[in-house]
C-alpha cells in the first residue's frame, strides 16, 4: 500500500462482453479507512467493476492497483487480502454456519482456525446455532453470516456487492453500524447499493451509469456538483400537474416523492418562472427545498442514458 | 375446471424453454441417432473373424486343410503361427487371440494309421457369447475338412467316425457362465456411471448455486479444487468396488485367480480417468441438467462399445476404434484378465497405458477449461 494511503487506484478500466462495453474507461481512487459508496442503475457495471478489482474478471483495457498490487498480474495476492461479498448469498447452504466459516478459514490457510471460527460465531451471537444449516437462515442472518465469512481472514479491503438487498431496515442499520466500526479500525470498504439512506452514510460516493463514471465525491460535493435547484409541490392533482410541468422551460425533471412532487432544474430563475404559472392554483403548496441525493441521482441517470438501454451483466 | 387457455399457456412456455436449451434439444435428436447407429450397426451378437493362433508341430496337407476349413467357416482368422505352445498360451492370456489351435507332432502319421488323433482348440471363454458360435462351427468340421485330402487308399477314413478329433478347451470359464464375465465387468460400468456423474455435477452445482464466485474470490487454486473434489469420489469408488467384489464372490462365485492388489492399483487409474472426464464435463456444462446429459452421452457408448454387453470383436472397425478410446474398454480387459485369467502386470500392461494416457489428456483439458476468473 502506498504511503498516501490509497487502497484502490485504477485508471481507464474497460470491460467488454461480446462487443458491448459494460465498463468504459473507469477511474477511481479510494483512500484507506473510507467507506466508498458505489451507486448506479441496474446493469451499470458496478458488479463488473468490483469483479475486476478482485481479479475475478480481467479488464480489456486500463490498469491499476488494489492494496498496492497490480490488478492485472497480482490477483492472487489481492485475493488473500480482500473480503468479497457477492450479491447472491454464496455460502454453502448445505453446510452449517460453523462448517462454512471453517471452510473459509482453511482455504485462507488461517492459523488458530477453531478459535477464529468460535470468535466469529460469538461476535455474531450465533454460538448456540453453529450447527444450523446456512440455507435455513433468514435473509438478514444470511447477510450477517456472509459478512462474518468475509471478515474471517482479516482482509484490508471489503468489496460488498449490494450486501443489503432484501434485508429489513433494522438489520440494515445494524449492518452499517458495523461497517463504520470496521472503517474506524482502518478497514477500507467499497459497497454498492441502491438505497439512498445507505449512500448518505458513505464517506464518499461514485455514481456510475452505463459503464461510465458520472460523478464522485462526498455527498455534499456530489449534490453541489449537480447544480440543481429543487422545488417541492404538494397538494391535489399532482399526477396531472406533473404532466403539465414536464417540458416547460427550466424544468429538467418532475419526480413524485410520496405526497409531493420534486421539480428540479439547473437554472433556478427559469424554473421559478415556470412554476409561477401554477403557483396561483388553489390547494397547491410550492416551496424551494434543498436538492437531495436522490434528485441528483435521478437527474444523473437521465443524463447518462444512452439511446438503447439494454442491460448487461448485473446479476 | 380445465382451461384450454391455461393449458396452452404452459404448453407454449415449455416449447420456448425447450428451444432455449440447445443442449437438451440436441440430446433429444442426438440420442435416438446415436442409439440407432450403435445398436443398428455396431452391435453384432455373432462375431466372426476371431483372431486365432496356430501352433503346428508338423506341417502337413491335413493340418493346412483343417486350418483352411476353419477360416472358411468365417469365425476364425489366423493371425499368428507361433513356434512354441507357451507363446500361443501367452497370446491367449493377454487376449491377443481368442483361439489357440494346437496340432500335435505326429498328427498326419496317426491320422493315416486311422488312430483318430486329436487337434486341440483352446478358446478364451471369458466371454461365452463371443466364442459360443465359433465353437459350434468347429463341430462337424472334422467330418468334411479333409475330404479332398483323403483320396485313394485313405478314402476309407472319410467315413464316420471322423478321421480325427477336435477337442475344445474352454479356458478361464470352462462352464461358460455368463456371470463370470458380466459381474467383473459390472464393476467398470458402475464406476463409469457414478464417477462421471458425481464429478460432473459437483462443479456445476457450485456454479448453479452461486458459490463458484465465492470460491474463485478465495486464494484456492484450480488444481487444489480439482483434487479436493476428486479424492472423496475415489474413496466412494473403492466402496463400490468392495461391494461388487464381495457380491461377485459370495453370490456369483466368480473365480478370483489374479492379484487383487494389482487390480486395486489399476482401479486408481481407472477411477481417476472417469473423474477427470466428469470434471471436464462440469467445466463445460452450465447446469446440473446439462452435466447429466453429457454423462449420459459418455455412458451410452461406454456401455455398448466397450465389450461389456456385446463382444468387442464382433463390432466393425470404426466401432472398435471408438471403443479403444474409452477407458472402460481397457479396464474390462484388465479386470477380466486379472480375475478370470490370473493375468500379471506384463499381461495387462498393454491396457494400462491407454488408461494412463486417457487420464493425462483429459485432466489437462479439465485444468485448461477451469477458469480462475468469470470471463
Amino acid at each position: 500500500m502506498s504511503a498516501t494511503g490509497i487502497v484502490i487506484d485504477v485508471e481507464g478500466l474497460t470491460k467488454r462482453f461480446g462487443g458491448k462495453t459494460v465498463v468504459d474507461r473507469f477511474s477511481m481512487q479510494v483512500r484507506r479507512g473510507q467507506i466508498y459508496g458505489f451507486l448506479g442503475p441496474n446493469g451499470s457495471g458496478k458488479t463488473t467493476t468490483i469483479r475486476m478489482l478482485c481479479g475475478l474478471l480481467t479488464p480489456d483495457a486500463g490498469r491499476g492497483t488494489c492494496l498496492g498490487f497490480d490488478i492485472l498480474t497480482h490477483s492472487a495476492q489481492i485475493k488473500r487480502q480482500v473480503g468479497y461479498m457477492t450479491q447472491r448469498f454464496s455460502l454453502y447452504e448445505d453446510l452449517s454456519i460453523a462448517e462454512n466459516l471453517d471452510f473459509i478459514a482453511r482455504v485462507y490457510g488461517m492459523d488458530g482456525r477453531r478459535r477464529r471460527v468460535d470468535e466469529a460465531l460469538e461476535r455474531l451471537g450465533l454460538s448456540s446455532r453453529r450447527g444450523q444449516l446456512a440455507g435455513t437462515l433468514s435473509g438478514g442472518w444470511k447477510q450477517r453470516v456472509a459478512l462474518a465469512a468475509c471478515l474471517l481472514h482479516e482482509p484490508k479491503l471489503l468489496l460488498l456487492d449490494e450486501p443489503t438487498a432484501g434485508v429489513d431496515p433494522s438489520a440494515r442499520r445494524g449492518f452499517w453500524e458495523h461497517l463504520h466500526e470496521l472503517a474506524a479500525g482502518g478497514m477500507t470498504v467499497l459497497v454498492s447499493t441502491h438505497y439512498m439512506d445507505e449512500a448518505e452514510r458513505c464517506h464518499a460516493l461514485a455514481y456510475i451509469a452505463y459503464g461510465k463514471l458520472l460523478t464522485h465525491g462526498t455527498v455534499d460535493e456530489v449534490v453541489r456538483g449537480a447544480g440543481l435547484a429543487t422545488w417541492s409541490v404538494e397538494g391535489e392533482g399532482l399526477v396531472a400537474l406533473a404532466g403539465e410541468l414536464r417540458g416547460r422551460p427550466g424544468v429538467d425533471m418532475v419526480v413524485p416523492f410520496g405526497a409531493a412532487l420534486h421539480v428540479s432544474g439547473p437554472d433556478p430563475a427559469l424554473l421559478e418562472a415556470s412554476l409561477a404559472a401554477v403557483r396561483s392554483r388553489p390547494g397547491l403548496r410550492i416551496e424551494r427545498v434543498p436538492t437531495g441525493l436522490e434528485d441528483v441521482f435521478i437527474h444523473l441517470m437521465k443524463e447518462g442514458e444512452p439511446v438503447s438501454a439494454t442491460t448487461a451483466s448485473g446479476n | 375446471m380445465f382451461s384450454w387457455n391455461r393449458f396452452v399457456a404452459v404448453l407454449v412456455k415449455e416449447f420456448v424453454q425447450m428451444r432455449r436449451d440447445r443442449l437438451t434439444f440436441a440430446m433429444m435428436v442426438g440420442v435416438p441417432v446415436m442409439q440407432l447407429v450403435l445398436f443398428g450397426f455396431a452391435i453384432n451378437l455373432d462375431p466372426k473373424g476371431l483372431p486365432t493362433a496356430v501352433v503346428s508341430a508338423e506341417t502337413s496337407a491335413f493340418s493346412r486343410s483343417f486350418v483352411r476349413a476353419m477360416e472358411n467357416s468365417g469365425y476364425f482368422r489366423v493371425i499368428a503361427q507361433p513356434a512354441l505352445v507357451e507363446e500361443g498360451e501367452r497370446m491367449l492370456a493377454r487376449g491377443e487371440v481368442q483361439f489357440l489351435l494346437q496340432v500335435p507332432a505326429d498328427f498326419s502319421r496317426r491320422l493315416q494309421r486311422g488312430e483318430r488323433p486329436a487337434i486341440l482348440v483352446e478358446a478364451d471363454a471369458t466371454d461365452p457369447a463371443a466364442t459360443g458360435n465359433a465353437v459350434s462351427a468347429l463341430q462337424g468340421l472334422n467330418l468334411t475338412a479333409l475330404d479332398r485330402d483323403l483320396a485313394g487308399s485313405l478314402a476309407s477314413l472319410r467315413a464316420s467316425p471322423a478321421p480325427f478329433e477336435v477337442r475344445v478347451h474352454r479356458r478361464y470359464n470352462p462352464e461358460g457362465i455368463t456371470q463370470y464375465n458380466i459381474v467383473p465387468g459390472l464393476m467398470g460400468v458402475v464406476l463409469t456411471m457414478t464417477m462421471v456423474m458425481m464429478t460432473s455435477i459437483a462443479m456445476t452445482r457450485e456454479r448453479e448455486r452461486g458459490t463458484m464466485e465465492n470460491l474463485l474470490a478465495t486464494p484456492v487454486r484450480p488444481f487444489e479444487v480439482m483434487l479436493g473434489k476428486i479424492v472423496p469420489y475415489i474413496l466412494i469408488g473403492y466402496v463400490q468396488v468392495v461391494v461388487i467384489l464381495v457380491a461377485a464372490r459370495q453370490l456369483f462365485e466368480v473365480p478370483m485367480v489374479g492379484s487383487l492388489v494389482l487390480l486395486s492399483a489399476v482401479l486408481v487409474l481407472f477411477i481417476a480417468a472417469n473423474l477427470a472426464i466428469g470434471f471436464t464435463f462440469s467445466t463445460l456444462a452450465r447446469s446440473q441438467m446439462q452435466a447429466m446429459q453429457m454423462t449420459f452421452f459418455f455412458f451410452l457408448p461406454s456401455m455398448l462399445l466397450s465389450g461389456f454387453m456385446f463382444p468387442f470383436r464382433g463390432m466393425p472397425g470404426w466401432a472398435q476404434a471408438i471403443g479403444e478410446l474409452l477407458p472402460l474398454t481397457h479396464f474390462l480387459r484388465v479386470v477380466r484378465g486379472i480375475l478370470l485369467k490370473g493375468s500379471g502386470w506384463a499381461d495387462i500392461a498393454p491396457n494400462v497405458w491407454p488408461l494412463a494416457a486417457f487420464l493425462l489428456v483429459v485432466a489437462a483439458i479439465a485444468l485448461r477449461r477451469y477458469r480462475e476468473t468469470l470471463d
